[in-house]
Parts: structure tokens; sequence; C-alpha cells
């Protein structure tokens, strides 16, 4: 895929040695990956591979058994990293609060830390909306809204923190080919626009090929391969390729 | 059980240094104070009414039989004010708005919007637990007064209209007047104070703790309110009893 460069904001990531256990069970066996400033990074893997326990542990919510993770060289663990920098995390469910209208929602980071003026926060919201393509929702609740506009209020949301990181969690699971579509296209135009460092985590092949600058696939809690699509796609391994190449097989 | 008593003492400890939020996190506070008192003043008024009229049916009669009709004020005062109104009252709100505090958290807690705060650098403790255990304790010492005044006038209404007792208003409270103090309803309203804390604490807690789907929501409603009433009775007995000196 070619696209022209733009001036990054984003920031690079190191991730060293990560493990993690549940209950005795080893969910990340020692990963290790890094990822640089303004480029869009895939992580996929099979159900249960621990894509979503890496995510969380990409953006701080879960603390490792051993590893460091590294955001632009300060630990991730240090409140003053979160401080430092604009990180977002797009769910998988939106997690939009529901109590709340979509609009609020959206302006909640910066009503909350009192950025702005209601005013303004009202102005900024409406804009982030229209740059996903929502308009006429600000009011309603998220209960009214489908699941890809769900999904593209809570890239909305993310994007009012003018973030330097967005990490998605299977930004197209539920959504039908048409909504998927739209989503791969606004990750693809955030990165574009502002330069954001994005770690989409995801089983979407479809959407791993079509976004990606690199691919990191997953398996059994450990790295299998990294690389650019086209590497990807010509590693020679069985779990890689299994993955890869699963499909249906009808008898003519 | 020793790990959730730790990690409800945490979680106060974190509320009480939330405590500065407070001016900001106000329309929350007022929103959950509404909630409480418009969700809880009928049942109150109804509760109250009944018991302040059960107790004065108990002890009165007996009272009357051995000449003491003059003492059943002061009894039914002193009973609702101290130990009645604050217990029953800490009950009820545990399982009126306990149990929705619980639900409403827990909820958010399965469906990954405390975790959506925690990402955007919002702290779960100033945005969620903090304006509820601070309408809590404004509501529940509110409610314990009405619902003495209410259980007073249930009781005086008893003792007037049932025949075994036969004791006019006027007597009723003039006794009432003479036994209970001001102190004593402090005491009651105290109680509750330190009850409303534990009930948004725990209710809270378990909340945030919810784990699953559904079936986890319902354990954390259930937890939430079994373990308020334990505490409560507990509490009650040693703040009673630490009262008395």
């Amino acid at each position: 895929m070619n696209r022209s460069r733009p001036s990054t904001q984003g920031v690079d990531l190191i991730v060293r040695g990560l493990r993690k256990s549940f209950v005795g069970q080893e969910v990340l066996k020692g990963i290790d990956f890094a990822v640089r400033p303004g480029e869009i990074f895939v992580i996929m893997g099979p159900s249960g591979s621990g894509k979503s326990v890496l995510l969380k542990h990409l953006i701080g919510l879960e603390t490792p058994d051993a590893g460091e993770i590294l955001v632009n060289g300060d630990h991730i663990s240090k409140p003053e990293t979160a401080a430092k920098y604009r990180m977002a995390l797009v769910f998988q469910s939106g997690a939009l609060l529901n109590s709340l209208t979509v609009g609020e929602n959206v302006g909640l980071y910066l009503a909350e830390h009192q950025l702005k003026s209601p005013e303004e926060i009202e102005r900024i919201v409406g804009e982030k909306l229209a740059d996903v393509g929502l308009n006429d929702v600000l009011h309603k609740m998220p209960s009214e809204l489908s699941g890809g506009m769900k999904k593209r209020a809570a890239i909305a949301r993310a994007l009012v923190i003018d973030p330097q990181l967005i990490l998605y969690d299977e930004p197209t699971s539920e959504l039908d080919p048409v909504s998927a579509v739209v989503i791969g296209n606004e990750i693809l135009d955030l990165q574009r626009r502002i330069g954001v460092t994005s770690i989409v985590v995801s089983h979407d092949r479809d959407l791993a090929f079509g976004v990606a600058d690199r691919i990191a696939v997953i398996g059994e809690g450990r790295i299998l391969t990294i690389g650019t699509p086209e590497e990807v796609k010509n590693f020679q391994d069985p779990l890689v390729q299994s993955f890869l190449n699963a499909d249906f097989h009808r008898e003519k | 059980m020793f790990k959730n008593i730790g990690e409800i003492m945490l979680l106060f400890w974190r509320t009480l240094l939330a405590l500065p939020q407070t001016w900001r996190q106000r329309q929350k506070v007022y929103d959950q104070f509404f909630e409480i008192g418009n969700a809880s003043l009928l049942m109150v008024c109804v509760l109250s009414f009944f018991i302040g009229g059960v107790i004065a049916l108990n002890f009165g009669p007996a009272l009357v039989e051995r000449s003491l009709a003059s003492a059943v004020g002061g009894v039914v005062g002193l009973a609702i004010a101290k130990e009645l109104a604050p217990v029953m009252m800490a009950i009820l709100i545990a399982g009126r708005i306990g149990s929705a505090m619980a639900a409403e958290i827990g909820s958010m807690a399965v469906y990954q919007e405390v975790d959506a705060l925690r990402t955007m650098n919002i702290n779960p403790v100033h945005y969620l637990v903090l304006p509820r255990i601070l309408a809590i304790a404004f509501a529940l010492p509110l409610l314990v007064v009405f619902s003495v005044l209410v259980g007073w006038f249930g009781g005086a209404v008893v003792a007037n209209y049932n025949h075994a007792m036969d004791i006019p208003f006027r007597v009723f409270f003039a006794n009432l007047k003479d036994i209970v103090e001001l102190k004593d309803v402090a005491n009651g309203v105290f109680k509750s104070f330190c009850f409303a804390l534990i009930i948004g604490t725990v209710s809270c807690h378990q909340g945030l703790t919810t784990i699953g789907g559904p079936r986890g929501i319902g354990r954390s409603v259930t937890k939430a309110v079994v373990n308020s009433i334990v505490l409560i009775v507990i509490f009650d007995y040693l703040l009673t009893r630490l009262l008395l000196k």
C-alpha cells in the first residue's frame, strides 16, 4: 500500500520480555517487539492467543509479571508516563458510558480534566464526531447507536485526547464488511492526517493486510513472526500459515 | 475475607484522599443525593410510622398495666431515636441504594466502562465512588432525622387510639420530651453517618470488583447488601458501646 508519510507526532513503543500468568496459566510467555512512531502495527492471532491481554498491558490496565514496556523510553507503569503521553484505547465493545449521551461520552476527557469551557467542548465534540462521519448523534444515548456507530463514537472519544498512540481492540469484530471497511479507512485516515502511532489487535485478515505497515502474529502467548504484510504472508511456519490460510472445505 | 476487608479499607482511604475533589464533583453528588432521597422518602415514611406504632403496641400495654403510662412516650422515643431509626433506615438504604450502587458500578466494570475511564486518566474513585459515598453520607442522617420524627408520630397515634393504652398526644410527647435528650437523637444520627460510610464503601467496592457477566453483577449486588447489613449490625454494637461512655 502506497501512502504518503505524515510529519509524525506519534510515539515509539518497545516491549521487552513481557510475561503474564492468570491462576497459574501463562498467557504471555515472553513478548518482544518494537513499534515505530507513526506506524500502523497490527497484532494478529487466533482467539485466546493473548492479544487482548497484551493490549491491556500496553495501555497500563494490567501489570506484567516480568518484562517492560517503554513509551519513547519511559516506563509505562510510571504514573508520570500516563500524564506525559496522550494514549487512547478503542475498546472492542466501544465501552461508551451508557448513562451519558454520545456527546458527553466524547467530551468526557475534556470535561473531567476541565481543559476547555463547555462551549468549546461542544464545538470540539461536534468536530470529532464529524471527523468519523457521525452527525446528529450528539444527544443520542449509546444504546440508540448501531455497533459500527458505537465504534466510530469510541474513535471520536479517543481523538478528543489528541492522541500520540491509539490502540484498537478488535475494531471490526461484529461489523458487516462495509462498516469494517469504514473503520479500516478511519484508521488509515488518522495516521495520514495526524501521524498517530496505531496498534491494532485483530483476527480480521482483511483489515490487517489492508491497513498494516507491519504485522506481528501471536500464537500460544509468543510472537511467531513480525514483518511487512508481504513478509508475514510468505513466512513459512505451520502455525502462521494455518491461521492466515484458514478456509472452508466444501466437497463438490 | 481478610483480602476483602483490606480492599474495602483501602477504597475508603482513597476516597478520603479524594475529598479535595468534592467541589469538582458537586453536580454528581447532588444527582446521587436527589436519587437517594427520591427513591427512599416514601418508603422511609411508611416504615418509620409502623415501627413507631409497633413499639408503642409492644411496650405500651405492659407499661400501662404497671401504672407506667406516662413512660410510654419516653420508651418509644428513646428506642426509635437511639436504635431503631438508624439501624432500620441503614438496612433499608443498603437494600434500596447499596444494591443499586453495586449493580450500576458492577455493570460499568463488566462492560469495560471503568477501564475506559482509566484509559482517559479519570480516576474511578473520583468519578464514581466519591460522589456516591458523599451523597449517602449526607442523605442517610437526614433520612434518619425524618424517620425519628415520623416514628414518634406513629408511636403517639397508636398510643392514643389503642384502647389498651388511651394515652393522649399531649402526655405522650410531654414524657418523650422529659426523657429523650438531644444527645440521644445526635447519637442515632452519628451512627447513621457511620452506617452510610459502610454502605457506600462496601457497595462501591463490590461494584468495582465485579467480574463475569450478568451473573457476576447479581453476585455483587447480593454480596453488597449482605456484607453491608452484617457490618451495620456489628458496628451498631460497637458504636452503641462507645457512645454509652
